[in-house]
């Protein structure tokens, strides 16, 4: 394409020429290999730590959610934590793939497909905790209201959890059909390539007979850009609805309007450290230096020094208003916050996720992938730490004294934990070995982008 | 149903658009044309009116608001009316969230298979494949043969940079696997 118009500062997309043909052998051929030894290895320990939780998820089912360390006082901590942790992570890969697409942001092609692989494994792994902590998972289709022979009873339309089942079951399921129209040029990309018979089969399946007729290509992008625009406020909704099962609540420290920009923020900054982790060992072990290159994780460390410090920002608004509107219960659940027994989880969330991002202001820093990789985590840890904060801290100091109480997981807890990250790789190695990572097609369309200011 | 194809093969997008606008503007009815990736300008060369999938999407959305609101509304009012919270029956703004996510979730759907079906695209249909690299590296313009004149049209496209005008015959029923 003619980009005669782009600034001469911009730089190519892909720095290294290639032909058409060399992008899709350096980005399908790994799918036609052997799987290496470092892949064989990190999926072999990911499905030995979903196994372990999974075993632990059957023995919490079996005996029952006593199991946890929750007590009349803390009657939501580690699960709920970690449902809304995984839920924050999976909206960098929306916001990547329909917020850029929007905004014509060309670089998102390169990494796209992998943040909303993320997105969905993620909001699986969200799933996972609600549908535990209601004791019976097998009675899980009671959550929708469907005509039943007790009334019919329906659901509560007005209980912010109830908006939770909603909202997640359209982000997931929506999702995931955005991410597989996008898969399906590159499927059938991979079915006309390959020499194996049982490959063209499987992938010809898979593809669903697209061909790259331009007529086909036409509705594809009008289809691309209505779904990026319900994506959209979609992905903006589900946390605001997440935050919302705690801000109508009337406990102290939960009960604020801040909340769902505050949520949405934080879930766009966890994300993209999410993002970021994956894909530095990603680029690194299936050698993309050449697609995702220093250009997109600088662009990913500002994104996460702008959503930090609107984190830190509301950090900082929830103790002023709490200080501010005279209400003392509000006020004392924020010195708790800092202070009381639980300190050091609040300031380990206001070092990882305020301070350390600062550190991308500098170039050298945010261009050394090391560091940049060790941030990532340390943002992720501190997220964790910024639910756990907010959803035990506000509980552990009940209105009456004599109710105070502490709270301290079980190893039941932490292995189920455990055991979601076990899952959320296990999907990752397997979306790495069996589906295009990078959206070939759309690299391509971007490879001319700024070519001729090399 | 087998048809007879004159295709001209182009390794880059730049001569295939050149072409086609040429071939449009000589009224050379084109079959269709393949490639790896959206072309823009294509659309434009060929003739493609804009696609109706948005109006797809508008009405599946207000069929899913319309549904959302109305059936939170009678299960909350009518069927069976219960005090929660002491909240109105039809407390309006708290059925606002589900409203929506239906909203999205009736569009989105909708959308999606408005476009499987209008491109005639299914799991295990068997794909047209003109060129074996048309979805990789190569751009084909594909011509009905008898509804052309070879010669004139073959002389057309290697003018523009085609890198090859071939003929094929190719079967195009939609069939399985």
């Amino acid at each position: 394409m003619s980009d005669a118009h782009v600034s001469q500062l911009r730089q190519p997309l892909v720095p290294e020429d290639r032909t058409y043909k060399q992008i899709s052998e350096d980005i399908l051929d790994t799918l036609e290999e052997a799987p290496s030894k470092s892949w064989l290895i990190g999926f072999a320990f990911s499905v030995l730590v979903l196994t372990i939780g999974f075993f632990t998820v059957a023995y919490e089912v079996g005996t029952g959610i006593g199991t946890w360390g929750l007590n009349k006082t803390i009657g939501w901590s580690w699960d709920i934590t970690n449902f809304v942790f995984w839920v924050g992570i999976g909206h960098a890969g929306t916001l990547i793939s329909a917020v850029l697409l929007i905004f014509r942001q060309r670089w998102r092609t390169a990494i796209n497909r992998a943040a909303e692989a993320m997105t969905i494994f993620a909001v699986a792994c969200a799933g996972i905790f609600p549908l535990i902590h209601a004791g019976r998972p097998w009675l899980l289709y009671w959550f929708f209201p469907y005509p039943n022979t007790r009334g019919s009873l329906w659901v509560n339309f007005r209980s912010p959890l109830l908006w939770d089942v909603f909202a997640i079951s359209t982000y997931l399921t929506v999702s995931l059909v955005f991410w597989y129209m996008g898969l399906l040029p590159d499927l059938a990309s991979i079915r006309d390539r390959t020499k194996s018979g049982v490959r063209k089969v499987i992938y010809g399946v898979l593809s669903f007979g697209w061909n790259g007729s331009n007529r086909t290509w036409h509705h594809w992008e009008v289809m691309s850009l209505v779904l990026a625009g319900l994506a959209t406020p979609l992905v903006l909704s589900v946390h605001t609805i997440v935050s919302m099962d705690f801000a109508t609540s009337v406990i102290p420290g939960w009960h604020t309007t801040i909340f769902p920009p505050y949520f949405v923020a934080g879930a766009i900054f966890s994300g993209f450290a999410m993002v970021l982790t994956l894909l530095i060992i990603t680029r690194k072990v299936l050698n993309w230096e050449n697609y995702i290159t220093m250009g997109h994780i600088e662009a990913m460390a500002k994104v996460i020094v702008v959503t930090g410090m609107l984190v830190g920002l509301a950090y900082g608004t929830e103790f002023f208003i709490a200080w501010y509107s005279g209400n003392e219960y509000e006020r004392y659940c924020f010195v708790n916050r800092a202070t009381g027994p639980y300190w050091w989880a609040y300031w380990s969330m206001v070092s990882c996720n305020v301070l350390s991002p600062q550190f991308f202001w500098f170039k050298k820093l945010r261009t050394n992938i090391t560091f940049v990789f060790i941030i990532s985590i340390v943002v992720n840890i501190g997220m964790w730490f910024e639910r756990f904060v907010i959803i035990t801290t506000s509980l552990h100091r009940d209105f009456l004294p004599s109710s105070w109480s502490m709270y301290s997981p079980t190893w039941v807890e932490i292995w189920t934990f455990i055991g979601s990250f076990g899952l959320f790789f296990t999907l990752f190695f397997l979306f790495i070995r069996l589906l295009p990572g990078i959206a070939v097609a759309e690299v391509k369309s971007v490879y001319k982008f700024a070519r001729h200011n090399k | 149903m087998k048809k007879d194809f004159l295709l001209a093969i182009y390794d880059c997008e730049e001569k295939l658009l050149e072409s086609a606008e040429k071939a449009r503007d000589k009224q050379i009815e084109m079959y269709d044309v393949y490639t790896p990736f959206p072309v823009h300008g294509l659309d434009d060369a060929m003739g493609i009116k804009r696609s109706f999938l948005p109006y797809v999407t508008f009405i599946a959305g207000a069929t899913g608001l319309m549904f959302a609101m109305g059936f939170q509304l009678w299960s909350s009012v009518i069927d069976w009316p219960t005090i929660i919270g002491g909240k109105p029956f039809a407390s309006v703004p708290a059925f606002v969230p589900v409203t929506f996510e239906i909203t999205v979730l009736f569009a989105a759907h909708t959308t999606v298979l408005a476009f499987l079906i209008s491109n005639k695209l299914f799991p295990g249909k068997s794909a047209v494949v003109m060129h074996d690299e048309q979805t990789c590296s190569k751009f084909v313009i594909a011509l009905e043969k008898d509804k052309v004149n070879v010669d004139d049209v073959t002389n057309l496209f290697k003018e523009h940079g085609a890198i090859e005008v071939s003929e094929r015959n190719v079967d195009v029923k939609t069939s399985l696997i």
